[in-house]
């Protein structure tokens, strides 16, 4: 039997959604104050599920790591939110933006999710703007837009470079406002540690109370975890140097399968990377790429300023390449554009790792107030860490580890398959295919948990109103307690030699070497067996001071660290297992003569989803194959 | 570069805390003064000492995780900087540097730098929102905001939550974080209906979790790493104002 249903509603595509919320099962207001729910996460997912949950009136117990739900990461999103409102009056509609999310998803997303995430987009920005966000106006009063990559209409709201902190803040308010009413209760620095299962359904969570290092359980009728991608697993990387990838793989240990693991975005234009010190790789926002134009000089190490290199002599290889798009070109394409002239040893700077962002035909044609206006920040921030002002001289940037489309795989409900546990968000596997496109980030999470995420949980819990929540006494909670228990004091007792961050640093290497933006079999395989190797060695010489009791930053690393370890394995395996190109996903094997991702649509037109089969035991594919009824799949131009 | 490091140092809320020092080489001016923390972690780690605690997150400003007092100064040296973005090319070589928490009341110290800043959550809770539930919203654009409204509401929304306006006040006032956010939705159509109970209500929960009285020194505009300037919260004083001679809602 496969357990792989992905439960997709009847009839056509645009009517989904409308019969699913016509037909679910409701849950009476009288009923809601009786069961009880825990979030996980307070990102641009998490805090509005939470909230939205708690509005309707159930009870919702929240959970974030750091020290406050507004510091969940999503706060760093820059460029925007989508919103299929056709604003602009340039052919914008509910399909375009469908279709744009599964043509830049490369044909690897499920249809009826992208369609609903396109569907419900709208929506977000009248509920995000009635909270206060501060959207940017025109003079007239309306919402401005702006372009992103991959698409050719103006669909993306913003507010200046700080899209996420505002969206995210929208959300966190409407949380706390539900904090004050009493209806959803804050549980900050907390880590989860372990997922409990009882008779097969998701009852409850293990964590760990970061500042005294007390193991709590907590019991509720239904999980969501909204805990983010796994970007970090390279180190440096875009995202918080805390983002983890820990609770997604307590699901994947409790048998929550994990959907196309090795979808990684590497986002095109970030600072490069300085010094070996360095702890973290600062995104610049794609929205950059609407004004900025993309170059390398047309002779390799040519060492001249920049500014003193004319026009002729420089190879704008974006518009080059793809002449419809130009500098607009997505992600992952973008990508490898910059990889591949810095490997032909065209790139620049000190490392020879970067490429030119430049502003100055954009300076000379709007003036510096109106780019100042559109980007200042962002011009602050790279001025702040380079030193150079990028009105004057072209900024400098090279591709970073982003996003992660993969993640927990779950079905039109956002269940994953352990029955009770949703995952949301960026944790999910199900909207964004093996690329992402601009801007639709925080149009995925917010439209999981303020609009689609309270009607399916509702769907489920109409089945639990009799339901008590379980004791915390009972056996499983014992069990999942004392495990959390005996690894955290497996830690402590290696007593080894190295550091965790050190562990760290080197897996991340191994995995950008082998399983970033370029893989192959043999680079792949090597992978494998230097993670193997790390693992044992981080098991036997790994070195934490302190005690488990007490706020122990070394302690939380390691723990991350570990599953990191796990999860890499897992990425690892499943782009060895997809001989082809698509997305950000790109198998040197599997390309045009002229560099371009093929894909096989014949072989691999599924979602892989891994099911865990034991520790250091290979897991088990499932596949889900993708139907594609409302789209010509194509090869995916932007010639 | 070769620093020399005052650190303080304190095991949990209820120990005595002390300055401890340490001495730091090889350090490069490129580093971000998080990264040199780190190397300094990993190398007490290494000597089987104690590490330092401290909050860092995004790296880039935005989270407002990141809190260190460092040499008298919230955020250390710098204009609109945030701890983050902090580099070791700001001092010099063989200088002696004095990190320190946050330092005020409402933040106590849980362990060496790290402090406990859920006042501010608490203070958001009073009425730090727009009191709207998922579904009832109306259409955007039917909202018309000025563009300069929106902008002005923009820069006070801007505050990150890190607690430097505290840390910078003598008396450890929070009123320029209070301020902000009372400021962003009184300047908004969508925040104005319920603007004189969130006032009343957010000075009042800032007065009960111990942060002081406005100094009017504008030391916290100083060291604000996002720029928010006092005029907010002379905004807040005309909104608490109006609210406190108006009706009662």
């Amino acid at each position: 039997m496969s357990k792989l249903d992905a439960k997709i509603p009847e009839g056509p595509l645009a009517k989904k959604w409308t019969k699913y919320k016509a037909s679910q099962k409701l849950v009476s207001p009288n009923n809601r104050k009786k069961l009880d729910i825990i979030v996980v996460g307070t990102g641009i997912a998490g805090a509005p599920a939470a909230a939205s949950l708690a509005e309707m009136g159930y009870n919702v117990k929240v959970f974030c790591f750091q020290d406050s739900a507004r510091r969940a990461h999503s706060v760093a999103a820059q460029g925007g939110i989508n919103a299929a409102r056709n604003n602009k009056n340039d052919g914008d509609s509910v399909y375009r933006l469908f279709y744009d999310m599964i043509k830049g998803g490369d044909y690897r997303a499920r249809e009826a999710n992208v369609y609903r995430a396109a569907e419900v987009s709208s929506a977000i920005i009248d509920q995000l703007t009635a909270q206060g966000v501060p959207f940017a106006r025109e003079y007239g009063g309306t919402l401005a837009n702006r372009t992103f990559g991959g698409v050719q209409v103006s669909r993306t709201n913003y507010a200046q470079g700080q899209t996420g902190q505002q969206v995210l803040l929208g959300g966190y308010s409407a949380l706390k406002r539900q904090v004050a009413l009493g209806k959803a209760t804050m549980y900050s620095r907390r880590q989860m540690l372990d997922i409990v299962v009882i008779d097969g359904k998701a009852r409850g969570i293990i964590t760990r109370n970061l500042i005294t290092g007390e193991i709590e359980r907590h019991a509720a009728h239904c999980v969501v975890l909204a805990t983010g991608g796994y970007g970090t697993i390279y180190y440096l990387s875009t995202l918080a140097v805390q983002s983890n990838a820990s609770a997604a793989m307590q699901a994947y240990r409790k048998g929550a399968y994990f959907g196309n693991p090795s979808f990684i975005q590497i986002h095109p234009t970030c600072i490069p990377v300085l010094n070996e010190y360095q702890s973290k790789l600062t995104l610049m926002s794609e929205s950059l790429r609407n004004d900025g134009r993309i170059w390398v000089p047309k002779v390799k190490g040519d060492k001249r300023n920049p500014n003193d290199i004319p026009d002729e002599e420089r190879d704008y290889y974006l518009e080059r390449r793809y002449p419809a798009f130009g500098n607009l070109v997505p992600r992952d394409v973008a990508s490898r554009a910059a990889k591949e002239r810095c490997d032909a040893g065209y790139g620049v700077g000190k490392t020879g790792l970067a490429v030119y962002l430049d502003f100055r035909d954009a300076v000379a044609k709007q003036g510096k107030k109106a780019i100042k206006g559109k980007y200042g920040n962002l011009f602050d921030m790279y001025e702040k860490i380079t030193g150079d002002s990028p009105y004057e001289t072209p900024m400098m940037i090279y591709p970073a580890g982003h996003y992660t489309m993969g993640g927990l795989w779950v079905d039109y409900n956002l269940q994953t398959t352990v029955p009770g546990l949703f995952a949301i968000g960026e944790a999910n596997f199900s909207d964004h295919g093996a690329n992402r496109l601009g801007a639709s980030s925080l149009m995925q999470g917010a439209g999981d948990g303020y609009f689609i995420a309270p009607y399916t949980v509702s769907n489920y819990l109409a089945d639990e109103i009799t339901t008590k929540v379980p004791s915390t006494d009972l056996p499983e909670f014992e069990e999942a307690h004392n495990k959390v228990v005996e690894r955290i004091n497996k830690f402590l007792n290696i007593n080894g030699t190295k550091t965790a961050s050190s562990f760290h640093k080197r897996l991340g290497h191994i995995m950008w070497e082998h399983a970033g933006m370029k893989r192959n079999e043999e680079g792949l395989k090597k992978a494998l067996e230097e993670i193997a190797a790390l693992k044992k060695e981080f098991w036997s010489d790994l070195k934490i001071p302190g005690k488990a009791d007490e706020l122990n930053q070394e302690l939380e690393k390691a723990s991350r660290v570990a599953d990191f370890i796990d999860l890499a394995t897992l990425i690892v395996r499943d782009a060895l297992n997809r001989k082809e190109s698509c997305g950000a996903h790109f198998r040197e094997e599997s390309q045009s003569e002229g560099g371009e991702a093929v894909r096989i649509d014949k072989e691999y037109s599924y979602v892989a989803a891994w099911e865990y089969q034991g520790d250091d035991k290979e897991p088990k594919l499932h596949k889900e194959q993708l139907k594609f009824e409302n789209v010509e799949v194509k090869v995916r131009s932007y010639k | 570069m070769k620093i020399k490091l005052n650190i303080w140092k304190q095991a949990n809320p209820k120990a005595k805390g002390r300055f401890e020092k340490y001495e730091l080489d090889g350090v490069d001016p490129e580093m971000s003064f998080l990264e040199m923390l780190d190397s300094l972690n990993e190398k007490l780690i290494k000597e089987g000492k104690d590490a330092v605690a401290f909050d860092h997150d995004c790296h880039e400003a935005i989270c407002g995780c990141c809190s260190l007092y460092i040499n008298g100064r919230p955020h250390g040296p710098g204009e609109e900087v945030a701890t983050c973005q902090v580099h070791m090319r700001a001092f010099k070589d063989g200088e002696t540097i004095t990190v320190e928490p946050w330092r005020a009341k409402g933040f106590p110290v849980l362990k060496d730098l790290i402090v406990d800043r859920n006042a501010f959550d608490k203070i958001m809770s009073a009425g730090g929102f727009v009191s709207i539930d998922a579904g009832q919203a109306p259409d955007a654009n039917s909202i018309l905001v000025s563009k300069v409204d929106a902008d002005k509401a923009f820069d006070a929304a801007a505050c990150i939550g890190c607690g430097a306006c505290v840390a910078a006040c003598k008396n450890s006032s929070a009123m320029l974080f209070v301020a902000a956010k009372v400021s962003q939705l009184a300047l908004l159509p969508q925040g104005k209906v319920e603007a004189k109970r969130r006032a009343l209500n957010m000075v009042a929960k800032m007065d009960e979790l111990g942060f002081g009285s406005c100094t009017n020194t504008g030391a916290c505009e100083v060291e604000c790493p996002k720029g928010i300037g006092i005029d907010f919260i002379a905004k807040l004083n005309r909104e608490y104002l109006c609210a406190s001679f108006g009706e009662a809602e």
